[in-house]
């Protein structure tokens, strides 16, 4: 997975669809400027969130930041390796999404960012 | 706003690719290359920080550690060691922490807080009526060089024939053509030294430092590291709504002195402390943070003054300001973060072992 194949919010998450569901995750740009991530703080398998909404948090060793989702839907799966090993977000953004969700409203992707939409906001 | 300054090392900073941001009136250094790898630096082999933005007061004249003694809570003596001691207002709370150098009878440097510089000069001049002494806000004049980490006396060895040979000693030593200002001191919880010389002996030390192998470090490993010490820092642990007692450190305050600014409050405020710095750790893995509200039960006790997933060890531990009936190691308290109640345990606050050169 790379940078042009996920949708974005101007907030510096990426989405990634398969079908009714999707991977997030946070942008290169995120993981660069954010520095050594030390700790994600990550919702529940069943939590439900709407877009937008605050659903976990990432901090680097000077600060922590809010993760929003970018489209409401169910937290089905969390990528618990980042439970021990927070910093594979910094190696590799893309590949190490953060949760996985059921959508539940698919006409919101419409408004989300491509990659050249979401670079200008930079 | 007043423009920011510049140390003598800020264009050293930049050549290296510093990220830089503002501190205390400053364009600081706040990683060379990250945090965690430059707090291990310090931890496990030798680096340096550029601290030229620390403020010097030199008093000078025939009761200048007299007067030292009437402006500090600490007990100073002229000796070839380093105090630490408070200024406080006549209430008993905190002006500013620092460091004393008390050369001698008629000749004693204060090393004060860069954010504090300004503010701690106008308070000491309140105070100098009926005092024969002189005092100078020598900050523009002279920069500063902490070498801090395991390895730094063997390193440092290369350079200077002699070193302060204990903790805390200072003195002049010769380098060169003349004499700087040395001290086995820092602020790290490791072996080190500070030194101070003119703004062009600094950076011309900067770079025969840096070809010794001495790795430049930011102000970001610099307060995890003196966090992880115990260390407190102005505007977190202490600071104008605090008193000495509060912050857990008594030993810089002397109440058996003739008297001080400050003594009459501390005096009555000593067997009256309703709030106390601890050292927690919380349960479950998070990162604590300054502000964040601590709990016992649905009461908020006090808030979180440092606080990290500590780079040394690992653990998710902080210091907060607490109510002192809270203060009591092992008791169990909670910490909102995001609204979430992390459970936690007031603990003592040797987080990491001193290893300063006794």
């Amino acid at each position: 997975m790379n940078k042009h194949d996920v949708k974005y919010l101007s907030s510096h998450e990426w989405l990634y669809v398969e079908g009714n569901k999707a991977k997030v995750g946070i942008s290169s740009y995120a993981a660069m400027h954010l520095g050594d991530i030390v700790f994600f703080d990550l919702p529940k398998v069943g939590q439900t969130f709407k877009k937008e909404a605050v659903f976990g948090a990432v901090e680097s060793v000077k600060s922590a930041s809010d993760l929003y989702l970018p489209a409401s839907g169910t937290v089905v799966a969390v990528n618990e390796a980042l439970v021990t090993k927070p910093e594979l977000v910094n190696e590799d953004p893309f590949n190490n999404w953060i949760v996985e969700i059921e959508l539940s409203d698919l006409s919101e992707l419409n408004s989300l960012l491509d990659v050249t939409q979401y670079e200008a906001t930079l | 706003m007043s423009e920011l300054k510049k140390t003598i090392l800020y264009e050293k900073h930049q050549s290296v690719g510093a990220t830089i941001v503002e501190f205390g009136g400053f364009l600081m250094p706040l990683y060379y290359t990250t945090i965690p790898i430059e707090h291990h630096t310090i931890r496990n082999e030798v680096g340096m920080f550029d601290v030229s933005h620390m403020g010097e007061i030199l008093i000078k004249g025939k009761d200048a550690l007299k007067f030292a003694n009437y402006i500090l809570s600490s007990n100073i003596v002229v000796s070839n060691k380093m105090q630490y001691g408070f200024l406080l207002y006549e209430n008993g709370t905190i002006v500013d922490d620092l460091m004393v150098y008390p050369f001698s009878e008629d000749k004693i440097l204060l090393v004060v807080n860069a954010s504090n510089t300004d503010k701690d000069f106008e308070h000491i001049l309140k105070y100098t009526n009926g005092f024969d002494i002189t005092v100078e806000n020598r900050s523009n004049d002279f920069g500063e060089i902490a070498v801090q980490g395991p390895k730094s006396f063997d390193t440092l060895s290369k350079l200077f024939k002699s070193l302060p040979e204990h903790s805390g000693d200072f003195g002049s030593f010769p380098y060169e053509d003349g004499y700087l200002l040395i001290s086995r001191s820092g602020y790290t919880g490791e072996d080190g030294f500070e030194i101070y010389g003119s703004n062009e002996e600094i950076l011309n030390l900067w770079d025969k430092f840096y070809n010794l192998g001495i790795t430049p470090c930011g102000l970001g490993c610099r307060d995890t590291l003196r966090f992880e010490a115990a260390m407190p820092l102005y505007g977190h642990e202490i600071d104008n709504t605090i008193n000495p007692f509060e912050a857990g450190l008594t030993f810089a305050v002397d109440l058996t002195k003739e008297d001080f600014v400050g003594k009459a409050a501390l005096t009555v405020l000593k067997d009256n402390i309703k709030r106390k710095v601890v050292g927690l750790e919380l349960l479950e893995r998070n990162v604590p943070r300054q502000g964040y509200p601590v709990f016992a039960g649905e009461t908020e006790i006090g808030r979180i003054t440092t606080g990290y997933l500590s780079p040394s060890t690992n653990l998710p531990i902080a210091m907060a300001l607490i109510d002192s009936n809270y203060a009591k190691i092992g008791t169990n308290i909670y910490v909102s973060i995001r609204n979430k109640m992390i459970p936690a345990v007031v603990r003592n606050k040797k987080f990491i072992e001193k290893k300063n050169k006794v």
